[in-house]
């Protein structure tokens, strides 16, 4: 299957090769939750909740004394595919996932200003369609703004891939089963530091390198974008209060 | 917009999002200007050094917002006071909480904080008010203050070395809250301010603005200084048998309201307001559980627009 067009050299859903697909975030979705975020990249659409900093409820799962424990579940509605199959809760995919969103969001909380306490974020994809690690990365940082929590910098993810030998930017579903390279980057926007990579194929060097440029533009724009809708919110609550 | 998915029609959709930019023309330029994001530079002048306070970092040379929020000045000081966050307690705070679990001699409440409050026994007046050591049978009778789930008033004592909190109900107006409605709101909406405790006496309800966002709206209780352990017996077995008054539920349940979509709203929540909001209600026949309908809520976001307009015309006329 021709996934960049020889002619024309748009891909199959009519993108540029360097084009990433329309972004929406909506911040305050979950009422409850302490902060809450819906992120959609084109057709991926996932939603992000956090809980706390709360009083830790398992206390042998504290680590540090000093610091607050970040847990993340990731999720996958059995409505967002395909094909309409239960997904057992821990599957080797999500709790994998779980583990990189974690991971990335702990690198940019401020941990040492919550001790004792735990922050709980949970992502669930209401739609599959590529790309669904970044998007939650995304949508995950877009909440914990609005929880409140102190934050180095924020956490934007994309991916790119290579195929037809073009880097595309922000691989959809086709593409991304397509079997060629998918590099996943995440980056802390202004202080421009990888904190996130992830690659399941082999790329020659010069070409990973290009690719992860392209990731890595992808990534600020998300960021740029992110403040935007941060921003507005910020200002409207500001102004409503009086 | 925040808690708010309500089935507007197309004029009433209209109508709020006027109000809603009225508002927003309304509110002073500085600030929506000194509004920040995470990872925003904060400009500051180097040469006159200044101390860098909450939500904010040193990086490369720069200030540095960690939070979405306002940048605050005071003399030297910078900071973002933060707008959607869990509560920041401060010494003195009057604060309503519920009790989640009884430990040796103390109590744990649920306050909205990044832990769980404690409330100890020797924090508190006995019951017999009677000034002495909590012995163990004190200990034993906990259960006879207050039980799990209860709402409890109580003010913040201090932290201690290990960064938990510490509470304190040591006057009659603390204590055990009944016969009423707890609300939660988020903790930026309620201000600090000389008097947290309300006594409305036209309805004959006590309203509590807990500094952690919980506020209480309850059936008026007289407070005695002085009581002696066999009046309260007698009170208790009084009290099984007088009921709220149907009358003073329903203003329970309109301040309640009124409370509830000023919060949805994203209004600062002040005594005035929420008593203007209710007797609005009132006066134009809206019925208590409409309160929280779309037809309500465009009705007081474009009231309060308005009353913010005359604010401000106000205080220009009196600068002129």
């Amino acid at each position: 299957m021709e996934h960049v067009n020889p002619l024309t050299g748009f891909r199959v859903d009519g993108r540029r090769p360097n084009e990433m697909r329309q972004l929406r975030g909506e911040v305050g979705v979950v009422s409850r939750a302490d902060g809450s975020a819906l992120f959609e990249m084109g057709n991926t659409r996932v939603i992000a909740a956090v809980y706390g900093p709360r009083e830790i409820q398992n206390r042998s799962q504290q680590v540090n004394l000093k610091e607050a424990l970040v847990r993340c579940e990731y999720r996958m509605a059995e409505f967002s595919t395909g094909d309409r199959r239960r997904k057992p809760k821990g599957d080797r995919r999500s709790t994998e996932i779980s583990l990189v969103i974690r991971q990335t969001m702990e690198a940019s909380i401020l941990t040492h200003l919550m001790p004792h306490s735990q922050i709980d974020i949970f992502v669930q994809v209401l739609q599959a369609d590529g790309g669904t690690r970044s998007a939650c990365i995304n949508a995950a940082t877009l909440a914990l703004a609005d929880a409140g929590i102190p934050m180095k910098d924020i956490v934007t993810s994309c991916s790119a891939g290579y195929l037809c030998s073009t880097p595309l930017l922000d691989l959809n579903y086709i593409e991304d089963s397509a079997g060629g390279p998918d590099v996943t980057v995440g980056i802390l926007a202004k202080m421009d530091k990888v904190t996130l990579l992830q690659m399941d194929a082999k790329l020659p060097m010069d070409t990973f390198e290009t690719v992860m440029e392209l990731a890595t533009e992808g990534c600020k724009a998300i960021a740029t974008y992110i403040r935007e809708v941060l921003l507005e919110n910020t200002k409207q609550l500001e102004c409503q209060r009086g | 917009m925040r808690d708010l998915h309500l089935p507007l029609n197309q004029t009433q959709r209209v109508r709020l999002e006027a109000a809603l930019h009225e508002l927003q023309t309304l509110a002073p330029a500085a600030a929506s200007a000194a509004a920040v994001t995470v990872a925003d530079t904060i400009p500051v002048n180097h040469e006159d050094n200044i101390l860098k306070g909450h939500g904010t970092t040193d990086q490369d040379g720069e200030v540095v917002a960690t939070l979405c929020g306002v940048v605050e000045r005071v003399n030297k000081l910078v900071y973002v006071r933060t707008l959607r966050a869990r509560y920041k307690p401060e010494v003195g705070d009057i604060i309503v909480g519920r009790v989640i679990e009884i430990a040796p001699k103390r109590w744990r409440l649920e306050i909205n904080f990044s832990q769980d409050a404690v409330l100890m026994l020797s924090s508190m007046n006995l019951p017999d008010g009677i000034q002495r050591r909590r012995t163990a049978v004190d200990e034993l009778n906990m259960r006879s203050i207050f039980e799990e789930n209860d709402v409890v008033c109580a003010e913040v004592r201090g932290f201690q070395h290990d960064g938990s909190l510490h509470l304190q109900a040591r006057s009659q107006k603390y204590g055990k809250l009944k016969r009423g409605q707890l609300l939660t709101v988020p903790p930026y909406l309620v201000k600090r301010r000389k008097q947290h405790f309300h006594h409305l006496e036209q309805y004959d309800v006590d309203l509590i603005l807990g500094c952690n966002g919980f506020i209480w709206v309850g059936e008026h209780v007289v407070v005695n200084e002085i009581t002696t352990f066999n009046e309260d017996q007698e009170k208790l077995s009084a009290e099984v048998e007088t009921f709220t008054p149907m009358e003073t539920r329903k203003h329970i349940c309109r301040l309640a309201n009124a409370a509830r979509v000023l919060s949805a709203l994203g209004f600062t929540l002040t005594i005035e307001l929420i008593i203007q909001t209710a007797e609005a209600s009132l006066s134009s026949n809206v019925k208590i559980n409409d309160m929280l309908g779309a037809e309500f809520y465009v009705q007081t976001a474009e009231t309060e627009a308005k009353r913010r307009a005359d604010l401000l015309g106000r205080k220009k006329g009196g600068a002129r």
